[in-house]
């Protein structure tokens, strides 16, 4: 039996659509990434799962129990972080996870126990009798998630885990939940970080205006896109116009270039054979190159791909997005951790 | 577990977390009681000063009024402190947990039990430093207390709906202002309502601010014999009548709250 099934899932608010049919299923013991962009309606199948809003029409199901007739039994297997920190800031760590445990009917020395040891964990261990208003937002989130696990869930729904998150604390989340994943709890992750799905993901549903748009595992998807892509830096960006006459015939679709980042990049058929011989076409032209690349597209591309709009939703910029996103990969390549700086560098 | 059992179990235990904050933020408490001092203070001396009452001394007077008025205020806490959790998204955590339904209002309306008894503590206390007297006994005096905090949990209850329908604590303070002044001022809370306009009279008459102030107005001994014998019904049963409210209240106001609370969303 899958952890999670849904099947037909609509949900409107008033005027708008959040979900118009959205089917999804979770083996156990797996990880599935929905992946979309702000308002794609992720946090609607979410809550809808966690028994906190009823859809419109489909069902939902969590080992086989309806989230609306069989609510209770749902919850308490299901542990739950949204994207935003749910803990009482008058309470220390420790009283808040004993709280929480009381009422998944934990026994009293059961919660005391399974509290410490979380907080132990999640290394919250010496601020475990501070009150949570003294928290840093890294370790509120960090409680938080402790929270939904007190219970020991079959299934953890975590809404965008590390949004507003620095860079550091994001890879420290992405270990704790890597740990989780190691011990077998099925989680259902939302983000929107392709980078994250990538990484923890083993499968991943890409959902946009309320619709499955793509599915499959990171490899899938990625190969569903196709291609690869050359990619030139060069130490003078007056280069880029001789480069782009000289690579053309290469190009599958439009090269883009990127004069801020004296690059350019080129969608192109084949593999080393093509880099081998873009590199022969340009000799003699007396381009310096910096760096050269063959790349295999990123969920960065498929996104672009399939949305049409680039992997970060809500930015006004969207027509330039096709153009700014090689620029920051580019980024991206020179400093991998600090992924919300490249990508508004990009944009530019 | 039942049902019942469950319930009680849970909403202990959200009403311990409600309890700890008033450790945790002592501040809460001292501004809490500092105003109801304040009040009594102001209202004994500066309106005590020109309201002279055959029969009986003001500040007698002025007590159960005082009292009535100031845990109707009180009952706004329920409110505000609900809005904040849900602004806080904690109380989405609570509807993801298998708890009983109710646990998080019965656990908030618990808890401002707790506020209103230190705060009419206090009252009491500086009532009795400025010249108040019960001139009963101490079941009647009982009695009176006991009608108030029955009141208090009521309007608590309608309070709880408003909290979770305006989703932010200072709406919820505001909106309440807007209704609660009139509420116990057009009553008999502070001055007698004989020479009141036709009207309002009317509605001080039957308001059931009114009732319970005069309820225990008589439970404490504080009326006067000077004043003219009630003509309406309400306020020759005042017990009986603030009985009636505080019934009614709770039927309307536990369900539709703890509905409410079943479908509210955060943020």
């Amino acid at each position: 039996m899958a952890a999670v099934e849904v099947a037909g899932l609509v949900k409107k608010f008033k005027e708008t659509t959040a979900l118009a049919g959205v089917d999804l299923e979770i083996p156990e013991g797996s990880v599935l990434g929905l992946l979309g962009p702000n308002g794609a309606g992720k946090t609607t199948v979410v809550r809808i799962l966690a028994t906190l809003l009823r859809a419109d029409a489909g069902t939902a199901r969590v080992f086989g129990k309806d989230v609306v007739t069989d609510a209770n039994q749902v919850r308490s297997m299901i542990g739950l972080t949204g994207q935003y920190a749910a803990v009482d800031e008058y309470l220390t760590g420790q009283e808040n996870l004993e709280m929480i445990g009381r009422l998944y009917h934990l026994g009293k020395a059961d919660a005391r126990q399974r509290a410490s040891t979380l907080l132990e964990r999640f290394e919250l261990a010496d601020a475990g009798n501070r009150i949570a208003k003294t928290y840093s937002g890294g370790m509120r989130r960090r409680l938080d998630i402790a929270a939904s696990l007190i219970a020991r869930p079959k299934v953890l729904f975590l809404d965008e885990p590390t949004t507003g998150l620095d860079p550091r604390s994001r890879i420290g989340m992405w270990e704790f939940i890597g740990s989780l994943v190691a011990e077998g709890t099925t989680i259902l992750l939302t983000t929107q970080y392709l980078e994250e799905a990538d990484r923890l993901a083993d499968s991943i549903v890409v959902i946009d205006h309320g619709k499955v748009i793509a599915r499959g595992t990171s490899d899938e998807l990625k190969s569903q896109v196709g291609g690869h892509r050359l990619e030139f830096t060069v130490d003078d960006a007056a280069d880029l116009p001789v480069m782009l006459e000289r690579l053309h015939p290469l190009a599958v679709d439009d090269p883009v270039v990127d004069e801020q980042a004296r690059s350019l990049s080129v969608p192109v058929l084949g593999g080393a054979d093509v880099l081998r011989d873009a590199l022969r076409r340009l000799d003699g032209s007396g381009v310096n190159l910096v760096d050269v690349g063959l790349r295999r597209p990123d969920l960065d591309d498929v996104f672009l791909i399939l949305t049409g709009h680039a992997s970060e939703a809500g930015t006004p910029d969207a027509a330039p997005a096709a153009a700014g996103a090689p620029g920051g990969r580019h980024a991206k390549q020179e400093s991998p951790a600090d992924t919300d700086q490249v990508k508004k560098g990009g944009r530019r | 577990m039942s049902s019942l059992a469950q319930t009680i179990g849970d909403g202990a235990i959200i009403t311990k977390r409600n309890l700890l904050k008033i450790k945790r933020v002592p501040e809460l408490l001292v501004f809490a009681t500092l105003s109801p001092i304040m009040f009594v203070l102001l209202f004994a001396f500066i309106f005590g000063s020109a309201i002279p009452l055959p029969g009986v001394d003001y500040k007698d007077f002025l007590m159960a009024g005082i009292f009535t008025q100031t845990v109707v205020f009180g009952s706004t806490i329920t409110g505000a402190s609900l809005a904040e959790d849900l602004q806080k998204g904690l109380i989405d955590r609570f509807r993801s947990l298998p708890m009983a339904r109710s646990a998080v209002l019965v656990g908030r309306t618990n808890a401002d039990i707790g506020n209103n008894v230190v705060t009419i503590t206090v009252m009491a206390l500086t009532g009795l430093l400025v010249g108040w007297r019960i001139r009963t006994s101490v079941l009647e005096a009982a009695a009176a207390f006991g009608l108030l905090l029955l009141f208090a949990y009521a309007i608590s209850w309608l309070m709880a709906l408003v909290g979770l329908s305006v989703k932010s604590p200072e709406v919820v303070q505001n909106a309440s202002f807007i209704i609660i002044f009139p509420l116990t001022f057009i009553a008999n809370t502070f001055v007698p309502t004989d020479n009141f306009p036709p009207v309002l009279k009317a509605f001080a008459d039957w308001n059931p601010v009114s009732s319970v102030t005069l309820a225990a107005r008589e439970l404490f001994g504080n009326t006067s014999p000077a004043l003219p014998p009630p003509d309406v019904w309400p306020a020759q049963h005042p017990v009986l009548y603030s009985l009636i409210w505080i019934v009614l209240i709770l039927i309307i106001f536990v369900p539709l709250s703890v509905r409410k609370y079943e479908s509210v969303a955060g943020r």
